[in-house]
C-alpha cells in the first residue's frame, strides 16, 4: 500500500514527466501540431501572399482528410509586410506566445535572414524557408534552417555553363535587381564562366523595385554591343525588360529567372511573340502549358486548385510553389510518427531521398541530408517558342 | 548617338505620365495647399477600373470615358467623406489620413484584381508616328495626352467661372465666402478633378509600366520631384517639372551617375529645390500675413 508521501512524490514526478514530455514538444499535442509562418500578405511583396493562402488551404484540406498520423495542422501564417523588423516580431509572437513547433516556408531573404540567429539559437527549425539566396543552405554555421528552391547562383552558374558551351565569344550584359537576389545572380553567373571568362561580362546595370521602369537600363545595355542578356529581374521588371529589347532590335540571346519564367503573369503582359526565343532554367511545371494537360500531377494540382482556391490561382506560379512545399512538409510530418520534438523534425526534414512532388518538373527529385540543405538542386533548360516553354537537354545539377 | 535618342524618347515618354501625375498634385494642392500621398494609389486603382471594364469587353474610349467620370466622382466623395473631417484638425492628422487611403486603396485593389501584372491595352497602337525610330506609338500619344490635359487643366482655371471661384477659395476663403463661392464645394470639385487628372495618368503609365498594385509607388515620387521643380502651385511648372525629370533621370542615370543612384536624382531634385527656391522655378512665392 502505497503511504502519503510515496504518492506525492510519484505524482510529482509524474507530472514532472508530462511536463518534460510537453517542454520536449513545442506546439505538439495529442490533436495539434502548430505550426507558424511570416508571409508578406501586404506591402511591396504581396504578390506572394498566395504562396501562404496555398498551404493554408491544403493543410486545411489534410485536416479535413483527418490530419497527419492522426494530429490536425494549426498553421498560423502572419503578415509580415517583408519588413524584416515585422518579422523578428511575429516570429517571436509565434514562438514564445504561440509556441509553436516550427516555422515552414517563411517567405523573403531580408525576413528570413533577420530571424535566422534567434531561430538557431533557440533551436526552432526554420524550415524551407522561401528564398532562393544560398545563404540559407549552410548547415555547418546554421543547422536549424533549411532552404528549398534551387538558389540563383546554382541557376545562374547554369546559365554561365551554358553560354559557354553555345557562344563561347558571348559578350553578355546582365541586367539585375539591386539586392541579394539580383547579385546572386551576378555571383553565379560569374562562377558558372570561371575566372578566366569573366571577362564576357561586358556591361552590368542594376534597378531598384521602387523604379518605375527598366527601360532605361536596357537602352543602355543594348549600347553596350553585347549579344547576350541575361534579366536577373523580377516579374513586372523582367516583363519590361522583354518587351523592351525587342522594341529596340536587340537582337541577343536573352536568358530570364525562374523567378520570371511564368507564361501568363510575366510573357503574357510582355507580349508572347516579343519572348520567343527566351532561354530559363526551371524546377516545376508552369500551369499554363498545355503539355501537363493530361500528367497526374497537374490534374491533382488543379483538382486542388479548382475546390479549395479560387480559379485565379491557378496560373499563378506561387500556387504552384505552395502546393509543392505543403506537400513536402506533410511529408516530414509524416515521416515524423508520434516523436514530433523539434530536433525530430529536423532530422526528418534533412533526411529525405529521391522524393518526388507532383508540380516538380517530371525526374527533378528532393534530397536532403544532415550536410545538404539544398532540397531541389537540380533544374532543366527550356526556351519559349511564342507558346509555350519547350525543355531541352539533360537535367542539370547546379 | 542612337543610344542618346533611344534615352531622350523613354524620358519624355515616362516625363508626360509624371507631368499628368504632377498636374493632379497640383490640383490638389491649389484647392487645399495640401500634397495628396494617396494621389498614386487612387490614380492606380481607377486604373484597375478601366481595365476590369475592358476586361468585360468594353471599347477602350468607353471605358477610358466611364473611369475619368467615376474617378471624378470617387475623388468627391472621398473628399466629402474621408478628407472633411479632417479640415480643421492640424496638417499632420491630413497627411496621416492620405498615408493612410494610399495603403487602403493598394490593398483593396490587391483583393480585388490579384497582385499579378497585367499588360493594359492603349488606344495609340500600331506604327509608330512621323516614321521615327524611337518612340513607339503609345509614347508619342501619352506625351500629346499629357499636353492637351495640361490646356484643359489652364483654360479651366483662366476662363471658366468655375476655374476663378475655384482659385478663390483655395487663396482667400473668407472673402470667396462672402462673394457667393461655396467653398466647400470647391475643395470638393478640387478632389474630383485630381482623381480625374490621376485616372488618366494612370492611363498612360499602365501600358509602360505594366498594371499592378504598386505601379504608382516610383511614379508619385518622380512626379512630386515634378511639382516640387516647376513649383507646385503651377500646372505649367508642373508639366515642365514631371518632363524635365523624366529626361534628366534617364540621360543622369545611363550617363552621368550610373543606375545605382538613380532614383535618388529624385530625392536630391525635392530637396535641393526646396533649400535653394521652395516656391520651384516657376511658383508664386505666398507671403501670409500674420
Amino acid at each position: 500500500m502505497m503511504n502519503r508521501r510515496q504518492f506525492l512524490t510519484s505524482a510529482a514526478a509524474l507530472a514532472a514527466a508530462t511536463q518534460a514530455r510537453a517542454d520536449d514538444m513545442p506546439g505538439i499535442t495529442a490533436k495539434e501540431i502548430k505550426i507558424g509562418q511570416t508571409m508578406p500578405y501586404s506591402g511591396p511583396a504581396s504578390a506572394y501572399g498566395v504562396i501562404g493562402k496555398t498551404e493554408a488551404a491544403y493543410f486545411k484540406m489534410i485536416n479535413a482528410q483527418g490530419g497527419v498520423n492522426g494530429r490536425m495542422v494549426n498553421f498560423i501564417s502572419l503578415d509580415d509586410g517583408y519588413s524584416p523588423p515585422k518579422t523578428v516580431e511575429q516570429t517571436r509572437r509565434l514562438v514564445e506566445e504561440e509556441k509553436v513547433a516550427f516555422l515552414f516556408n517563411p517567405l523573403g531573404t531580408p525576413p528570413n535572414l533577420a530571424i535566422r540567429d534567434y531561430c538557431n539559437k533557440n533551436g526552432v527549425p526554420q524550415l524551407y524557408v522561401a528564398t532562393g539566396a544560398a545563404t540559407f543552405s549552410d548547415p555547418a554555421h546554421f543547422k536549424w534552417t533549411l532552404g528549398l528552391q534551387p538558389n540563383y547562383q546554382t541557376e545562374s552558374g547554369i546559365f554561365g555553363k551554358h553560354i559557354l558551351a553555345t557562344k563561347p565569344k558571348a559578350k553578355i550584359a546582365v541586367l539585375y535587381q539591386n539586392d541579394g537576389f539580383g547579385k546572386d545572380y551576378l555571383i553565379g553567373l560569374k562562377a558558372g564562366l570561371g575566372a578566366d571568362h569573366a571577362g564576357m561580362i561586358v556591361k552590368a546595370a542594376s534597378y531598384e523595385t521602387s523604379e518605375p521602369t527598366v527601360d532605361s537600363q536596357v537602352t543602355e545595355l543594348q549600347g553596350s554591343g553585347a549579344d547576350v542578356f541575361l534579366i536577373a529581374a523580377t516579374p513586372k521588371f523582367a516583363a519590361q525588360a522583354i518587351r523592351k529589347s525587342f522594341d529596340l532590335g536587340w537582337d541577343a540571346t536573352r536568358y530570364v529567372t525562374d523567378v520570371s519564367l511564368s507564361i501568363a503573369t510575366v510573357l503574357k503582359p510582355a507580349g508572347l511573340a516579343k519572348a520567343k526565343g527566351l532561354i530559363t532554367a526551371n524546377y516545376g511545371k508552369d500551369a499554363s502549358d498545355p503539355r501537363w494537360k493530361d500528367d497526374a500531377g497537374f490534374k491533382q494540382y488543379k483538382d486542388f486548385v479548382e475546390k479549395h482556391m479560387s480559379a485565379r490561382d491557378l496560373v499563378d506560379s506561387n500556387a504552384i510553389y505552395g502546393f509543392n512545399a505543403a506537400i513536402l512538409m506533410v511529408h516530414v510530418l509524416k515521416q515524423c510518427g508520434n516523436d514530433l520534438s523539434r530536433a525530430n523534425i529536423l532530422k526528418q526534414a534533412t533526411n529525405i531521398d529521391g522524393l518526388e512532388l507532383p508540380m516538380l518538373l517530371p525526374g527533378i527529385k528532393i534530397n536532403t541530408s544532415p550536410t545538404n540543405y539544398s532540397p531541389i538542386r537540380q533544374m532543366q533548360l527550356q526556351s519559349f517558342n511564342g507558346s509555350s516553354w519547350e525543355l531541352f537537354g539533360d537535367i542539370l545539377q547546379g | 548617338m542612337v543610344e542618346l535618342f533611344h534615352q531622350l524618347a523613354s524620358g519624355l515618354a515616362l516625363g508626360g505620365v509624371y507631368a499628368i501625375t504632377a498636374l493632379a498634385l497640383v490640383m490638389i494642392f491649389q484647392a487645399t495647399q495640401l500634397v495628396n500621398f494617396a494621389q498614386g494609389e487612387m490614380a492606380m486603382f481607377s486604373t484597375y477600373i478601366a481595365w476590369w471594364l475592358m476586361q468585360n469587353g468594353w471599347d477602350y474610349w468607353q471605358a477610358f470615358g466611364v473611369t475619368v467620370v467615376f474617378s471624378f466622382v470617387g475623388g468627391v466623395v472621398i473628399e466629402r467623406v474621408v478628407v472633411r473631417p479632417f479640415a480643421q484638425a492640424p496638417v499632420l492628422a491630413s497627411v496621416i489620413v492620405f498615408i493612410g487611403l494610399s495603403f487602403i486603396f493598394n490593398a483593396l485593389a490587391g483583393f480585388f484584381f490579384g497582385y499579378s501584372v497585367q499588360s493594359f491595352d492603349t488606344p495609340f497602337d500600331g506604327r509608330p508616328w512621323f516614321g521615327n525610330k524611337f518612340m513607339s506609338a503609345h509614347e508619342s500619344g501619352s506625351v500629346v495626352v499629357s499636353l492637351v490635359v495640361l490646356a484643359l487643366v489652364f483654360a479651366f482655371f483662366r476662363f471658366t467661372p468655375l476655374g476663378l471661384a475655384m482659385r478663390a477659395a483655395a487663396q482667400n476663403p473668407a472673402s470667396a465666402r462672402l462673394v457667393g463661392v461655396r467653398v466647400g464645394w470647391m475643395l470638393a470639385l478640387g478632389w474630383g478633378l485630381a482623381a480625374a487628372i490621376g485616372a488618366v495618368a494612370g492611363m498612360m503609365a499602365a501600358p509602360i509600366v505594366y498594371l499592378d498594385p504598386n505601379m504608382m509607388g516610383g511614379i508619385l515620387l518622380y512626379a512630386f520631384a515634378g511639382a516640387v521643380l516647376g513649383g507646385i502651385d503651377n500646372p505649367w511648372g508642373a508639366v515642365f517639372g514631371g518632363f524635365t525629370v523624366g529626361i534628366a533621370e534617364n540621360l543622369l542615370g545611363a550617363y552621368v551617375v550610373g543606375e545605382e543612384v538613380k532614383l535618388s536624382v529624385a530625392l536630391i531634385i525635392i530637396i535641393g529645390v526646396l533649400v535653394a527656391k521652395p516656391s520651384g522655378l516657376f511658383g508664386r512665392r505666398i507671403v501670409a500675413r500674420v
